[in-house]
């Protein structure tokens, strides 16, 4: 770039149409509005690594869910006595009905697998903090819509895992003082998890997909208000930090979706059981709980908060405030610094936060029994540690390593020190789409 | 109306819309009280019968799992002994205190709702082969809570004892419970 610095906004890319496009465009502007969200016309900071590819990913798996869901939902029968058959026939009748179920029961996991990646390079990279709040905020009431969309979806077999899950969820909300075991009642519509509950969270699974569907596009415009972060963390300055998200970042995310895709067909073709519980292949039995009740493996990590605390109400309080610290975050970082590449002391906290999770994952699909219990109580003092003690006064005291003056400035001197240390550099480095020479 | 005050005019308009407001907002309001209610429990749910059992069979020492409401409820024949034990504790010591006395009609059969007050799995002890938990009653596997031979909570996560159902007996050996 040459001359006076511009602003990124007097870089356009108008779409000029013609014919038949054109007579669309003048009526209703459409191809200029996907311009402007993901095309040419929307600059994207230039140093965006593959963490950015996250959230396009995210976007791609709730429509393969909606995609398929939509096919169960033509086969599936939503009673007590006929919902484990339907599925049981889903796998073995329906041309291809196994294809669409396993899709869309691995697909879920995957999909949780995505967003918490995309979750924790928020947390590296401070993408939460000023002017981008909201948009975290509408990223957490998405997952927390997931997590209920999810569950209700996973009681629809009605097999064993699913009615005990159920009951023991909804047991939850008796916890809560006065209103308790009316709330339980209401949610089961009787006397027990049952023909009510069953067709109420039918209901629901499909409705709350497409709010989903409707938060992710509120998500998507706030995001486009002050666009993406980036590694480093600084804001965009002008035309020359930024990149057309057309076609360098579609290709990017084309990229990340093939491998996304190779990943999901070798789950879904060669290991469609392995994140399932066979248990709940066995008929729903209201006379019979199975000796060990676990979540999917995306909902351990809380299902040990959960039981680290040995009183229900006191359990069922941790769960929840374990993901409503996570709204308050922006404000309990007081570090002015965003990204963890500056912050030596909080990338170290970052880590040792993702052993926790992990930890806590483990604890919450052993038996809450012997060692695992302290264990899994350390676990979780340690989470609600790092946000509400470690996070605000770690912002205090680091010193955070200076930051460049601008994505531009630091993408050269990167690719000039990559030079300098091995000679020829080959292809494109990882962490910098936009370093090509 | 030509010559209103303009005061007086600004006014009446901000009564109005205020008094559209607040019926906006009663109305939506007394809508949404159907949409919650539709989810209690039906008429014909709420019909449910009772049940009448009979408990000739069961001997001394054994117990049965009848489903009412959805729901199991373990019908015990307890042993002298486990009516002794039940008795012998001191009720103040217990999490929810509660005598045997007052758990029972007779002091022979111990009927229950066989769901663990914790977060609703269901205890074992009924069959011959199930672990009883440390005080000889019910233990729930789920999350560790250990119910006495009077299924009172004794260890464990567990907040309340299991709960004793409305019943009667119709004969010396016919329960109706509900
Ligand atoms: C946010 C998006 C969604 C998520 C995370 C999700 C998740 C799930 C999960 C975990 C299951 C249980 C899979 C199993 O173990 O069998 C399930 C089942 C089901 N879902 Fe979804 N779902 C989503 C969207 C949808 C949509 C949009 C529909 C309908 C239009 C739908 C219809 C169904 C049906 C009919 C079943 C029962 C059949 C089965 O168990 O495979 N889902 N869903
Ligand atoms: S449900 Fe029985 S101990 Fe938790």
């Amino acid at each position: 770039m040459s001359g006076e610095p511009q602003h990124i906004d007097d870089v356009h890319h108008e779409l000029k149409l013609r014919g038949v496009l054109g007579w669309i465009e003048y009526r209703l502007p459409v191809f200029n509005w996907i311009n402007n969200a993901v095309g040419t016309n929307y600059p994207t900071p230039k140093n965006l690594n593959y963490f950015w590819n996250f959230g396009a990913l995210a976007g791609i798996a709730l429509v393969i869910q909606i995609l398929t869901g939509i096919v169960l939902a033509a086969h599936y029968v939503p009673t007590v006595d006929g919902a484990f058959a339907s599925v049981e026939r889903i796998m073995r009748d329906v041309n291809y009905g196994w294809l669409f179920r396993y899709v869309h029961a691995n697909g879920a996991s995957l999909f949780f697998a995505i967003v918490y990646v995309h979750l924790f390079r928020n947390l590296y990279y401070g993408s939460y903090k000023y002017p981008r709040e909201l948009l975290w905020w509408l990223g957490l009431i998405i997952l927390l819509l997931m997590i209920i969309t999810a569950f209700m979806g996973y009681v629809l077999p009605w097999g064993q895992m699913s009615y005990w899950g159920a009951t023991v969820i909804t047991n939850l909300f008796g916890a809560i003082p006065v209103i308790g075991d009316e709330l339980v009642l209401w949610l089961w519509g009787g006397y027990s998890v049952g023909e009510a509950l069953l067709r109420g969270f039918y209901s629901l699974h499909y409705l709350l997909a497409f709010v989903i569907a409707g938060l992710a596009i509120l998500h998507i415009w706030a995001l486009h208000q002050h666009r993406s972060n980036n590694p480093l963390g600084i804001d965009i300055k002008g035309p020359q930090d930024v990149l057309p998200f057309h076609p360098y970042y579609t290709t990017k995310d084309l990229f990340g979706l093939g491998i996304y895709l190779i990943l999901f067909a070798a789950l879904v073709f060669y290991m469609p059981n392995a994140l399932g519980e066979p248990d709940n292949y066995i008929p729903a039995d209201p006379l019979q709980t199975p000796a060990h009740i676990v979540p999917e493996w995306y909902l351990l990590p809380f299902y040990a908060i959960l039981r680290a605390i040995p009183d229900k109400l006191g359990g069922v309080m941790a769960l929840a405030a374990a993901l409503l610290v996570l709204f308050v975050v922006p404000w309990l970082d007081t570090s002015k610094v965003r990204s963890a590449r500056f912050r030596p002391i909080y990338k170290q906290l970052f880590w040792i936060l993702v052993a926790d999770v992990f930890l806590l994952g483990y604890i919450g699909g052993s038996p809450a029994e012997g060692i695992y219990i302290p264990i899994g109580q350390l676990a979780t003092a340690y989470y609600f540690l790092h946000f509400l003690v470690l996070l605000p006064i770690v912002g205090k005291l680091e010193s955070p390593k200076p930051l460049p003056d601008s994505i531009a400035t630091a993408v050269l001197e990167e690719n000039k020190r990559k030079r300098a240390r091995k000679l020829p550099q080959v292809g494109a480095q990882p962490t910098s789409a936009g370093g090509h020479h | 109306m030509t010559a209103e005050p303009k005061g007086d005019d600004g006014t009446r308009r901000d009564f109005i819309y205020i008094a559209t407001g607040a019926f906006a907002t009663v109305g939506a309001g007394i809508a949404t009280w159907p949409f919650i209610d539709q989810m209690n429990p039906a008429a014909d749910v709420l019909a449910l019968a009772s049940l009448e059992v009979d408990i000739s069979g069961i001997q001394p020492g054994h117990a049965l799992t009848v489903k009412w409401r959805g729901k199991p409820v373990f019908i015990r024949h307890r042993t002298p002994d486990e009516v002794q034990q039940a008795r012998a504790v001191n009720v103040a010591d217990l999490r929810d205190p509660v005598r045997d006395e007052d758990r029972v009609q007779q002091a022979e059969w111990l009927i229950v709702v066989g769901i663990c007050t914790h977060l609703g799995c269901i205890p074992l002890g009924v069959k011959e082969t199930d672990p009883k938990g440390d005080f000889d009653g019910y233990f729930c596997p789920c999350h560790g809570s250990h119910y006495d031979s009077s299924a009172r909570v004794r260890k464990g996560p567990a907040p309340r004892n299991l709960e004793v159902p409305a019943y009667e007996f119709l004969t010396p050996t016919l329960v109706k419970i509900g």
